[in-house]
Formats: structure tokens, C-alpha cells, sequence
């Protein structure tokens, strides 16, 4: 048995080293590929530290008052970026998650009406969720022109894709029970879905549009790198421009709005599945 | 059978049964006007009219025919050469990352560090490399180190780090305390501890996590290069803004197979690691 064992072991160990050895190689690959050089890298880190310490801004105790407005000193046209970036992701939730509701009865298996376009939605889902949103916003910015317009677009794809999918696979688990129920009442197919299925899935798919949302304002904020409207234009500017203390100003403002939009998110989110536990 | 007069005579007995009623019929309708006047202001506000709407929609029309057929263009070779540059960072980023997260997820771990305010210190530091996007990172990073794919691998070391750190450290709260009591309880030190109580434990988890953030860094690591930071991403831009749409489509058509191929082989490794 003692012997067992011991080959047992060995094999294993065996196993493991030659799986190491295979992720090392791999990694050894990349970082030559990626031009990932020490030397390079080395080199590289004072200049970063000495970036961030560009963007830190002069304050004294004294002047605190006049230091932080120094700078701050755009916050109106910030704020109002920043609020342009919270109703792009609003808008870009809302006409995402609609047109996933509508799509994702009509794909979702078992219930679709039709297997052929079910087949198709699917696929329209999945190329709306893999094609980066920045890729479609430089699309639309074509078709669309410069602006918020093209962001919303470009957003409101993605989260199609994203949301049709987890919506569709919601009501692919709903309870076939209440779908029998109104389709013996006489209900049509609509009516099967919205009476049957919606009051089923309904909570799970507030969460997931609720969870789209903060994912939807981190995207905004950055969709105008490209010029497709938002807080991510400012930022763009700022850091190509070496406005260096407009740089952290402007990433302290969008990681506060971020995390305060994910706190009240997460809020909701218990408030509703408590209210569900509750019933 | 129930006739509509039983109907009406059950809603005049028991309203509640039917929907809401009263106050909350109130509620319900001024958060049905709330949503829909919101969003019709922010239709004005963006200017998002339906003639905009459809002149947009024609000139898409228009490109995705140009898009047909999609044409490699007249060197192939570099866009397969951007393509594995793409992987690559994805690669050694992840790597890297999913490396210095360890010692930084034991320190994050309620029951390995048990210091609060340096964990709570620490946590807020790995939030502010999370909290800002991989792509602002990017634009950072070349600004800092020059144009080209090392950009790009800081970035995904520096957001991923901060990913990573905070779910190895849930993944090590997690684990049973048993183990980790019977190490101490025959004289294991602290290193000990966590490398024989805590880490067997939670190495399959963190490592399926360290995947999954692989196959959403294959993803992102496409759309680095629009900001000059390595990868693909350069090549698709640059074709878009000249209007080579054939050869843009086939860009696109060549990530979407190399995610799709990347997620299956992904996907197959974590689920015999979760076995294992």
C-alpha cells in the first residue's frame, strides 16, 4: 500500500510540475510578445510614481478653501459632464432593457413560438453582448454624428445583448405551472407570458437591471474617450493634454459617484429581494 | 364558468386581488409618469429625435453593406500579429496580477490579518485600483510609459490586482476554520497556517477566479489599443476612422472567433479545476 501511495504521489507531482511548466512557458510567451521587458519596466516605475505625483495638487492648511477650488476649478462643467454620464446610462438601461424584454419571450427555449427566430434573437443577443460597446460607439459616431446620442446607442446595445440573454435564460427556468394556467383560460401566447411568466421572473430581472445600471455608468464614463458624449471626454482631454491635477480631480469625482451609485444599487437591490422573502 | 357579472361582483368584494388600489394606484402611476417624463427629457436633452434616429439607422445600413464581404486587407500578417499581441497582454497581465493579488488577498482576509484598520485601509486602496476603469488606467499608462502593449499589461495589472485581491480574500473567509485549527493546534506557524489551513482550501476558487478574470481581460484587452495601449484594438480603430469598413468588419469577425475559442478553453479548464 505504502508503495501505492508513493507512485500515486509521484504521478501527481509528475502531473503538476509538467502543468506548470506548460503556464510558464506560456507566460514566458506573452511577456516577450506583450514587450513586457524588466529593463523596460524598471525604467518605467519612476515615471509612474512621478506621474501621480504630478497629479496631486498643492494644499496648504492655511488656503484649504482657495487650494481645493484651484482644483476644482471646472467642477460646474464637470458636474454637468457627470450628470450628462448618469442619464446616458439611465437611457441606455431603460432602451437596453426594454427591447430585451420584448426579445427575450420570443428566444427563450420552451416558450418561443418559433424555434427559427428564437435561434436568430440568440445570436443577436450574443453579438450585441461580445462586440465591446466602444467599438460600436465609434460605429455610431459615424452614423450618429459626435455627442451623447451615439453613447446611448452604443450602451443601450451591449445591454440589449447582456440582459436579453440573462432575462431569456430567467424564463427558461420560469414554473411551466401558471403558463398552463392561462393558456387553459383561454389566454394567447402575450398573455401566457405576461401573466404567466413576467410575475415569475420579474424580481430577478429588477436585480439584473439594477446591476446593468452601475455597470451602465462605469461605461458612459468612459464612452467618451472617443468622443460619443459623457464625463469620459473631460478625462480624456485632462490626460492627454497633461493637465495633471485636473486628472485626479476628475477620478475623484467619477470613483465617489461610482461607488455612491453602487451603494444606493445595493440598496435597492436588498430592499427588493427582502420585500420578496417577506411575501 | 364565470361570467363577467361574477367577475365584477368578486373585484367589488376583494379590489386588492385585482391590483392596486387606492393610495397605491397613486404611487404606482406617479412612478410610471416619473420614469417616462425622465426619459423623455433625456431624449430632448441628447437631442435624440426619430429624424436623427433614422438618418443614423440608413448610414448603418449603408456601412454594414460596405462591411460585405469583409477583406483582410493587404497585410493579414500584422493584424494576426496584433491579435496574439492582444492575448499576450491579456496573458502576462492576468498572470502578474493574479500573482501579486495573493499575498494582498491574505492581507485583505478577516482571518488572516487581524488588524482592522490596515485591512480596512487596504481594502479601500484595492477599491481605488478597481473603481477606476481599465481604460483610464490605459490612457494613464501611456501617457507614463510610452504608446505600445506594456501600457496596457500596467493597466490590466493595476485594475486586476484590486479585482483579484478582494475575491481571494473572500474566497480565504470562506474557508472552513477547522483546518486552519488543527495546523495551529499541533504548533503550525503563521505562514504555516495559511499555507496549510487556509490555502488548500481556497486555491481551486481563486484560481477559477484568476481564469474568469482572464476571459474578461481577453475581451477588454481588444479595446486597449483605441487608446494607444497595444493590441488589435489599434488596427480596428484606425480602420473605422478611415472608412475601411471591409477590412473593419474583418477585424471584428477575427475577435469575435478568438474570445469565442479563448471562452470554450477557459470555460473547460475551470470546470475540471472546480472538480478537482
Amino acid at each position: 500500500m505504502d508503495a501505492a501511495y508513493v507512485s500515486l504521489r509521484a504521478e501527481r507531482r509528475r502531473r503538476n510540475l509538467l502543468g506548470w511548466i506548460v503556464v510558464a512557458a506560456v507566460f514566458a510567451t506573452s511577456a516577450i510578445v506583450a514587450e513586457l521587458d524588466p529593463a523596460k519596466l524598471w525604467a518605467g516605475l519612476p515615471r509612474i510614481t512621478e506621474y501621480v505625483e504630478k497629479t496631486l495638487p498643492v494644499l496648504r492648511l492655511g488656503h484649504l478653501p482657495e487650494d481645493l477650488a484651484e482644483w476644482f476649478w471646472d467642477l460646474g462643467h464637470w458636474l454637468y459632464l457627470l450628470a450628462e454620464t448618469l442619464v446616458m446610462a439611465y437611457l441606455a438601461t431603460m432602451l437596453g432593457t426594454v427591447a430585451a424584454l420584448l426579445g427575450c419571450f420570443l428566444a427563450a427555449r420552451g416558450l418561443a413560438p418559433h424555434a427559427t427566430t428564437a435561434w436568430l434573437i440568440r445570436r443577436g443577443f450574443e453579438f450585441a453582448r461580445v462586440v465591446p460597446e466602444l467599438v460600436f460607439a465609434l460605429l455610431f459616431i459615424y452614423a450618429f454624428g459626435l455627442g451623447p446620442m451615439a453613447g446611448v446607442m452604443a450602451v443601450a446595445l451591449h445591454s440589449f445583448g447582456a440582459q436579453g440573454k440573462l432575462f431569456a435564460e430567467a424564463a427558461e427556468i420560469a414554473l411551466p405551472g401558471p403558463v398552463d394556467g392561462v393558456r387553459s383560460a383561454g389566454g394567447n401566447w402575450a398573455e401566457a407570458m405576461r401573466f404567466g411568466v413576467l410575475p415569475q421572473i420579474l424580481p430577478n430581472l429588477a436585480s439584473f437591471t439594477l446591476w446593468r445600471f452601475e455597470i451602465n455608468v462605469r461605461n458612459s464614463a468612459i464612452i467618451g474617450f472617443v468622443g460619443a458624449g459623457g464625463i469620459g471626454e473631460a478625462v480624456f482631454t485632462a490626460v492627454r493634454l497633461l493637465h495633471y491635477e485636473d486628472v485626479s480631480a476628475l477620478l475623484i469625482l467619477l470613483v465617489v459617484t461610482v461607488s455612491l451609485i453602487d451603494q444606493l444599487c445595493g440598496r435597492l437591490r436588498n430592499r427588493m429581494i427582502g420585500v420578496e422573502a417577506a411575501r | 364558468m364565470s361570467t363577467t357579472a361574477d367577475v365584477g361582483a368578486w373585484r367589488a368584494r376583494m379590489p386588492g386581488a385585482f391590483g392596486p388600489t387606492g393610495l397605491r394606484l397613486v404611487w404606482r402611476w406617479a412612478l410610471v409618469l416619473a420614469v417616462l417624463s425622465a426619459t423623455g427629457g433625456a431624449f430632448v436633452w441628447f437631442e435624440m429625435t426619430p429624424a436623427r434616429f433614422f438618418a443614423g439607422l440608413s448610414e448603418l445600413g449603408r456601412v454594414a453593406l460596405l462591411m460585405l464581404p469583409p477583406q483582410p486587407g493587404e497585410q493579414p500578417m500584422e493584424l494576426v500579429w496584433a491579435l496574439l499581441e492582444t492575448l499576450a497582454m491579456a496573458v502576462a497581465g492576468t498572470a502578474i496580477a493574479a500573482l501579486l493579488a495573493v499575498p494582498l488577498g491574505f492581507l485583505a482576509a478577516r482571518n488572516v490579518m487581524s488588524l482592522a484598520p490596515f485591512r480596512f485601509g487596504l481594502r479601500r486602496f484595492l477599491d481605488v485600483l478597481r473603481g477606476v476603469d481599465q481604460l483610464v488606467w490605459a490612457l494613464i499608462f501611456v501617457r507614463a510609459v510610452g504608446l505600445g502593449p506594456l501600457a496596457g499589461v500596467l493597466s490590466i495589472i493595476v485594475t486586476d490586482t484590486g479585482t483579484l485581491a478582494k475575491l481571494y480574500s473572500e474566497a480565504l473567509e470562506n474557508a472552513d476554520r477547522r483546518q486552519v485549527d488543527g495546523v495551529r493546534a499541533s504548533g503550525g506557524s503563521h505562514v504555516q497556517i495559511a499555507r496549510f489551513g487556509l490555502l488548500p482550501q481556497a486555491l481551486p476558487l481563486m484560481l477559477s477566479n484568476a481564469l474568469y478574470i482572464f476571459e474578461s481581460n481577453v475581451r477588454s484587452s481588444t479595446i486597449l489599443g483605441i487608446v494607444g495601449a497595444g493590441g488589435i484594438g489599434f488596427q480596428l480603430s484606425d480602420r473605422i476612422r478611415a472608412l475601411r469598413w471591409d477590412e473593419a468588419s474583418f477585424i471584428i469577425l477575427m475577435i469575435l472567433t478568438a474570445v469565442a475559442l479563448i471562452d470554450a478553453g477557459s470555460a473547460a479548464l475551470r470546470r475540471r479545476l472546480m472538480q478537482a
